[in-house]
């Protein structure tokens, strides 16, 4: 191409594009930080309005009358909780059987249809989770609300999401350490065990903490599972899991969690004052807020742990 | 697929079995660099009788076919290691040498679609039966790929792991083996001291590809491939990995696969040319000792390779 040796034009088109780069990085730091901005403002929001409320009795309190600020220690006890009971049953099973998709399975039509159906599950609106969970897991079972009532209707979307999940950051391991792997004489398994997995753990963390993200924040799903029955009088030292009233037992009836329970707060005027409802609520928020954010750091954190001793030894 | 021969002839498997016992007896016998040159275009000619019992070769291709899906990518070669010897697979893109490579080890069977036709052996023994196990073959023909692949482990867990996934887990012996291993393959001086405490990722590219020979040996292979090793390294990195060749040579049977024609002429004992046919398919044009090949080629496309005037 012969262009004509004009340095003006040579100049407004590299002038051009250069605009637009510097454009591209503002406006891409610019919504990274808005988005900071707002996870930070929504944190002091509650650092603030649970001033004067935070502590360690509103912690591990019993709630009180309608007249007393009370504390939220069974919620949180049931959000705690709850969220074990989910994770043994959606971690393991979610994590085979993203391995048999991404390892194991064939590409087809019914792969790509388990693949459709676990996706799909996720945009199911909860409330409709929750209905069938109350007719499965409460009336047909005969259970009544019960914890595990709320669990496994937690794990309908729990379980296709962790699995997914899973299935996804397996296949974004590279081809060649599975190669690498085999061609030294691993098997397939040892290939999938020692190199694969280790190194889909961010992945899979990922999973876990979209997961339980779920547990903690779901209100609509267990209203009408785990029941939004106020706890009280919580007796820890009844270790009998079998025995209803023990708050271990996965059968006890109503196991409202700390979200059911700021629904519920919101919603219903169950305190005397509109101040005393707000500031339970707030307190409430900020400490599921301070849980999620701890499990999250914290899950993050033993993933590099497990990471290290699962390439190790 | 045919099966192995083997047992074809009993005689002649015993006085190679004698021959392998007493090498020092028949020191000639063990013909140290291509002692059968295979003649231009004469892919399925089995080795001639005329020299009598002659050592088994360490491995060989027998009218071998590589589909992908319905395509013929690679069409009945032919060829025999003698072992302790490096043969060189050079070639144009396209032409099939990596894919050949691939069934010694059986990585091709990790293709979906691909298939192999044919008789491949391992000191005579048929790799391609279906009761053959891949893990054990694999353990005893090792691979080192283009990309310097270590895992991302310690330098230590790298080389130690193929030995551990077949149960070793004696410490003090495991380092003895990891010590020998990064020895032999020119690495241990340079990261003695951080064996543990360094990722195999965190080395440089020679070094990755030596940590990557180091792991194969240790899983102390008789047979070596090499894919194309030398490609994405610096030129100082890649003599150090063909010096090691060298080296490697006098304990290992070695095939790479290089697009470097000064590399196989440096490395190689014999060399053999593979190139794409009309039908795409990749074949064998000539094989022969390496100096031969390269300074009085048989066949005339041989001769415009490796005179830089096609591929």
């Amino acid at each position: 191409m012969t262009a004509s040796p004009s340095a003006g034009k040579l100049r407004a088109a590299s002038g051009r594009s250069v605009v637009a780069d510097k454009a591209a990085t503002v406006v891409l730091w610019g919504m990274g930080g808005f988005v900071l901005l707002l996870l930070g403002l929504i944190i002091l929001h509650f650092v603030i309005a649970s001033i004067g409320v935070m502590s360690l009795s509103f912690i591990f309190g019993e709630p009180g009358s309608d007249t007393e600020l009370g504390g939220v220690g069974p919620l949180l006890f049931n959000s705690l909780y709850m969220l074990v009971l989910a994770m043994l049953i959606a971690v393991p099973l979610g994590l085979l059987a993203g391995i048999y998709m991404s390892e194991y399975a064939a590409d087809n039509k019914v792969t790509s249809t388990i693949r459709f159906a676990e996706e799909a599950i996720s945009s199911v609106p909860s409330i409709v989770v929750g209905l069938f969970g109350l007719i499965a897991f409460v009336n047909l079972t005969h259970w009544g609300f019960t914890a595990l009532a709320g669990v496994l209707a937690l794990t309908l979307f729990n379980l296709p999401l962790m699995a997914r999940l899973s299935e996804q950051a397996l296949q974004a391991v590279p081809q060649e350490e599975r190669s690498a792997s085999l061609a030294l004489g691993a098997t397939k398994w040892q290939t999938i065990r020692h190199v694969v997995v280790p190194l889909a753990i961010p992945g899979i963390v990922t999973g876990i903490i979209l997961t339980a993200g779920r547990v903690f924040g779901e209100a609509a799903v267990l209203l009408f599972t785990a029941g939004v029955g106020t706890p009280h009088h919580y007796n820890f030292l009844n270790l009998n899991i079998f025995d209803e009233n023990s708050p271990w037992s996965p059968f006890r009836h109503t196991a409202a969690t700390l979200s059911v329970f700021i629904w519920k707060t919101n919603s219903e005027g169950t305190y005397a004052s509109q101040q005393l409802q707000q500031q339970v609520g707030d307190g409430a928020s900020a400490l599921l807020l301070a849980t999620v954010l701890i499990f999250n750091i914290g899950s993050r954190f033993l993933g590099r742990l497990l990471t290290r001793r699962l390439t190790a030894a | 697929m045919t099966t192995t021969t083997r047992a074809e002839n009993p005689g002649e498997a015993a006085i190679e079995g004698a021959i392998e016992a007493a090498p020092a007896i028949l020191p000639p016998r063990i013909v140290p660099a291509g002692g059968v040159a295979v003649g231009p275009g004469a892919n399925a000619e089995p080795p001639s009788a005329s020299g009598g019992p002659k050592p088994t070769p360490k491995v060989s291709a027998q009218n071998v076919n590589i589909f992908y899906g319905p395509k013929l990518a690679v069409r009945d070669v032919s060829l025999e290691v003698p072992e302790k010897s490096i043969l060189a697979l050079i070639g144009p893109s396209g032409s099939g040498k990596s894919t050949f490579l691939r069934c010694f080890n059986r990585m091709n069977d990790l293709i979906p679609g691909a298939r192999v036709t044919g008789n491949v052996q391992l000191d005579g023994e048929g790799l391609m039966d279906a009761d053959v196990s891949v893990v054990e073959l694999r353990r005893r023909v090792g691979m080192v790929f283009q990309r310097p692949n270590p895992f991302p482990m310690s330098i230590f867990d790298n080389v130690a792991y193929g030995p551990r996934r077949r149960g070793a887990n004696d410490k003090a012996a495991m380092e003895v083996l990891v010590e020998r291993s990064l020895t032999r393959a020119a690495l241990w001086n340079e990261v003695k001291d951080d064996l543990h405490k360094k990722s195999g990722l965190s080395l440089s590219g020679g070094q990755q590809q030596r940590l990557c020979i180091a792991r194969v040996l240790a899983t102390e292979p008789e047979v070596i491939l090499m894919d194309e090793p030398a490609s994405a390294l610096d030129p100082v990195s890649t003599l150090r990995v063909e010096e090691l060749m060298r080296e490697l040579r006098e304990s290992y049977t070695i095939i790479i696969v290089t697009h470097n024609m000064q590399q196989a002429a440096r490395v190689s004992d014999r060399t053999a040319f593979f190139n794409m046919g009309e039908d795409r398919a990749g074949y064998l044009v000539e094989l022969d000792d390496t100096r031969t090949l390269f300074t009085n080629p048989k066949n005339q496309l041989t001769e415009d390779y490796v005179s830089g005037r096609f591929g």
